[in-house]
């Protein structure tokens, strides 16, 4: 009985451990199939399927209130000059026991419902599927290729091939003539995204809407031409069901599908999926926002960054962040550099904070990179802070030096340094997102009297300071050492 | 086996000496090939006398031109003291009279704790200027030492937001007209760019650049120039000291 006991609460903590290391969005994230997040005169938008979806003013806390037309499934959106199109599907998918469909795109000059240019014009029918063809048009998705200006969409789903089509870009239709092209099967929902010369189709694996036993996953091939062959990591078409892993189920998130590009500029790209259940939520279907990597040319997810205790490690000279304090020895007996026979060997306590936070000052404590020690003045314990808002994908943090209150804090002449007490000051939350590289960018949410945006930068190879990102360099790059 | 052991304890001291003597080398860096000739003590090559004419940075803005003491007796026999509060209280010590805003002339003196220590006006040959060089080449002390550096940029104008960023050995303490600027605490090796100032000014005309860099063991040098917003060193300025003398 006993036994039972523990392990019922060793299952609970494992799964508030595994709630800690997941990341789903804040409010009201429930939505199945999301398009591709839009950012429309300040707030960040997504539809799903069945009517309406969700609104965001910083991409972390969401709520329902978008209105998009016509119901049907698995939306997306693209923004093209002064229009967004946004696609959706009626029919098919099997819902009521069929597979004829209709692909439908319309326009609208804004997502805000309250702004007096809202409005969907001009709604047409782009693709179709007879219900008896190798395939079911709906989920659709939009390509507007950076190197030549045109407009693709692909759609389908299982039930036979993923189709691509050409669209006008000025105005949403189908290039006449233009006749769809195979390029995948044994997926749904589809996306696209191009790279150095790469198109990447991403395709969901797997069965949804079953909840928490849902199987969906997230895969991708890609190919030199936007019409195809798509082939994965191994060379395999995704005509013959080929797709390199994206990304699964993590910790209480289950069934991740649907993938939608997120691109923030400075090297940033995040990507957005629904879970099939978050198991934290009763089960429901929600909106995630996460990094994504590029690794040897190949999409991966990255992972929202973790509460923990961590060195702060510079990029451009491997230096850690630490206090500016004096340098504090440890006890140790000078010996020769092979053991005594006699001598047992014994472990070296380490230093703890209570061995040196009394001849710390104890008014603000500026800030520089070191060497790594493994001392108290250069861990730092970074923890998600409640009330304050978030950027997409994560809430702000405080940086604070573990076993202590005092942050990490941006001034007014774009400096950092350590104040002695956290007070939820703007100046003393942080964003910190993954760079495509594996790499952070860590960025105050305000710096006083300033409203440019900079971010935690060395400037030469032990100074920290405020500066503007720049993806070229290792200069603001930094990496987070699990302690 | 007596006879054996003290052969193998001989060996064995003889392989940490060298030991040792590997470490202090790699520590501090190759030695020049020119420091192999050197028969009698010289500054040369390492240093020319510095001339009226003003003197520009080099290619990467490294300020070459400088007024070195001699340096003051000052004991360490390691650098791991160099902590902060030690350094501060070293560098904050006055040594010598008007030691923060003297410009002396080439061939002053300054007498600290009996030493007579001479000022030299020197144009390093180098971007980093070499003090363990400047002090064998003077036949000087040149461990357990504390140097005093100074000299004068001239800017065409008012430049805001440069940084003044420096690498030094071992230890030091920067200051750009009377203010405090950069501290480099620890055993340090030179690194160009180590430790950067904040953001800082420089005045159209004179402005005065004072430097303190303590050593223990092993060789001992340092690197300084400034930079812009972009990292980018700030080279239309030029060194000279002529005209702001004391």
């Amino acid at each position: 009985m006993k036994f039972r006991i523990l392990t019922r609460m060793a299952s609970i903590l494992l799964f508030l451990w595994l709630s800690n290391l997941a990341s789903a969005q804040e409010g009201e994230p429930y939505i199945h199939d999301p398009s591709t997040i839009m950012l429309c005169d300040g707030k960040y938008y997504t539809f799903g399927t069945g009517a309406g979806g969700l609104i965001s003013d910083d991409g972390w806390i969401w709520h329902r209130g978008a209105i998009r037309p016509g119901g049907g499934v698995a939306p997306d959106v693209i923004h093209i000059g002064d229009r967004y199109y946004v696609t959706y599907a009626k029919g098919g998918g099997g819902l009521a026991g069929g597979h004829a469909s209709n692909v439908y795109v319309m326009w609208t000059r804004t997502l805000d419902p309250q702004s007096p240019d809202f409005g969907f014009k001009d709604e047409t029918i782009v693709a179709t599927s007879d219900g008896v063809e190798d395939c079911d048009a709906i989920d659709s998705a939009f390509l507007l290729d950076p190197t030549d200006g045109r407009l693709w969409l692909t759609y389908g789903t299982y039930f036979g091939f993923i189709r691509i089509v050409e669209l006008d870009p000025k105005t949403g239709k189908r290039i006449p003539g233009n006749q769809p092209v195979n390029i995948a099967i044994d997926c749904e929902a589809t996306a696209m995204m191009y790279r150095d010369g790469w198109y990447y189709l991403l395709g969901t694996h797997g069965t949804c809407c079953d909840g928490p036993n849902s199987t969906y996953n997230i895969r991708v091939g890609r190919s030199r031409k936007v019409i195809g062959p798509y082939l994965d990591n191994m060379g395999i078409p995704m005509l013959k069901g080929g797709g390199k892993l994206v990304v699964a189920a993590s910790g209480p998130l289950i069934g991740p599908g649907h993938f939608g590009l997120l691109d923030l500029g400075d090297s940033i790209q995040k990507f957005s999926c629904h879970y099939e259940a978050d198991l934290r939520k009763s089960g429901y279907s929600v909106l995630s926002i996460q990094p994504l990597l590029w690794k040897a040319g190949w999409p991966v997810a990255g992972e929202n960054f973790k509460e923990g205790t961590y060195e702060i490690q510079s990029e451009r000279s491997g230096y850690a962040l630490e206090l500016v304090v004096d340098f504090v020895r440890m006890p140790h007996e000078r010996r020769w550099f092979r053991r005594q026979n006699n001598e047992p060997v014994k472990p070296v306590p380490p230093q703890e904070l209570a061995d040196v936070i009394n001849d710390w000052p104890t008014g603000n404590i500026e800030v520089r990179m070191g060497d790594f020690m493994v001392r108290p003045h250069q861990k730092w314990t970074i923890t998600p802070v409640d009330s304050v808002g978030g950027y997409p994908g994560s809430p702000y943090f405080k940086i604070t030096i573990a076993g202590t209150n005092r942050a990490l804090a941006a001034t007014a002449d774009c400096e950092v340094v350590t104040v002695p007490v956290f007070t939820k000051a703007p100046e003393q939350l942080w964003r910190i997102d993954q760079l495509i590289d594996g790499t952070y960018r860590i960025m105050p949410k305000v710096i006083p009297n300033s409203t440019e945006p900079l971010v935690l930068t060395a400037v030469g190879a032990r100074t920290p300071t405020l500066a503007k990102f720049d993806p070229k360099s290792d200069n603001s790059r930094w990496n987070f050492k699990t302690l | 086996m007596k006879i054996f052991r003290n052969i193998m304890i001989l060996v064995f001291s003889l392989m940490v000496v060298l030991a040792f003597q590997d470490c202090s080398i790699a520590s501090d860096g190759a030695t020049d090939s020119t420091t192999t000739s050197n028969t009698a003590p010289s500054i040369a090559p390492y240093f020319k006398p510095a001339i009226s004419s003003p003197k520009a940075p080099d290619d990467e803005g490294f300020l070459q031109r400088w007024l070195l003491l001699e340096p003051i007796n000052k004991p360490n026999r390691t650098n791991t003291v160099f902590t902060d509060s030690y350094i501060r209280n070293a560098f904050y010590t006055e040594y010598f009279p008007n030691q923060f805003t003297v410009v002396p002339y080439d061939g002053d003196t300054v007498t600290v704790e009996g030493q007579v220590l001479v000022w030299h006006a020197l144009d390093a040959t180098s971007f980093n200027v070499k003090l363990f060089r400047f002090a064998s080449g003077l036949d000087k002390q040149m461990y357990g030492v504390l140097f005093w550096a100074v000299t004068v940029v001239n800017s065409p104008r008012k430049i805001k937001n440069v940084r003044m960023a420096v690498g030094s050995n071992s230890a030091s303490m920067w200051w750009l007209n009377s203010k405090e600027a950069v501290l480099l605490t620890g055993d340090r090796r030179m690194v160009m760019d180590d430790f950067v100032s904040k953001r800082l000014t420089l005045n159209k005309g004179p402005n005065i650049i004072r430097g303190a860099v303590i050593n223990g063991p092993g060789m001992s040098d340092f690197c300084v120039r400034f930079i812009d917003e972009n990292g980018e060193p700030i080279k239309d300025i030029t060194i000279s000291f002529e005209n702001n003398k004391k």
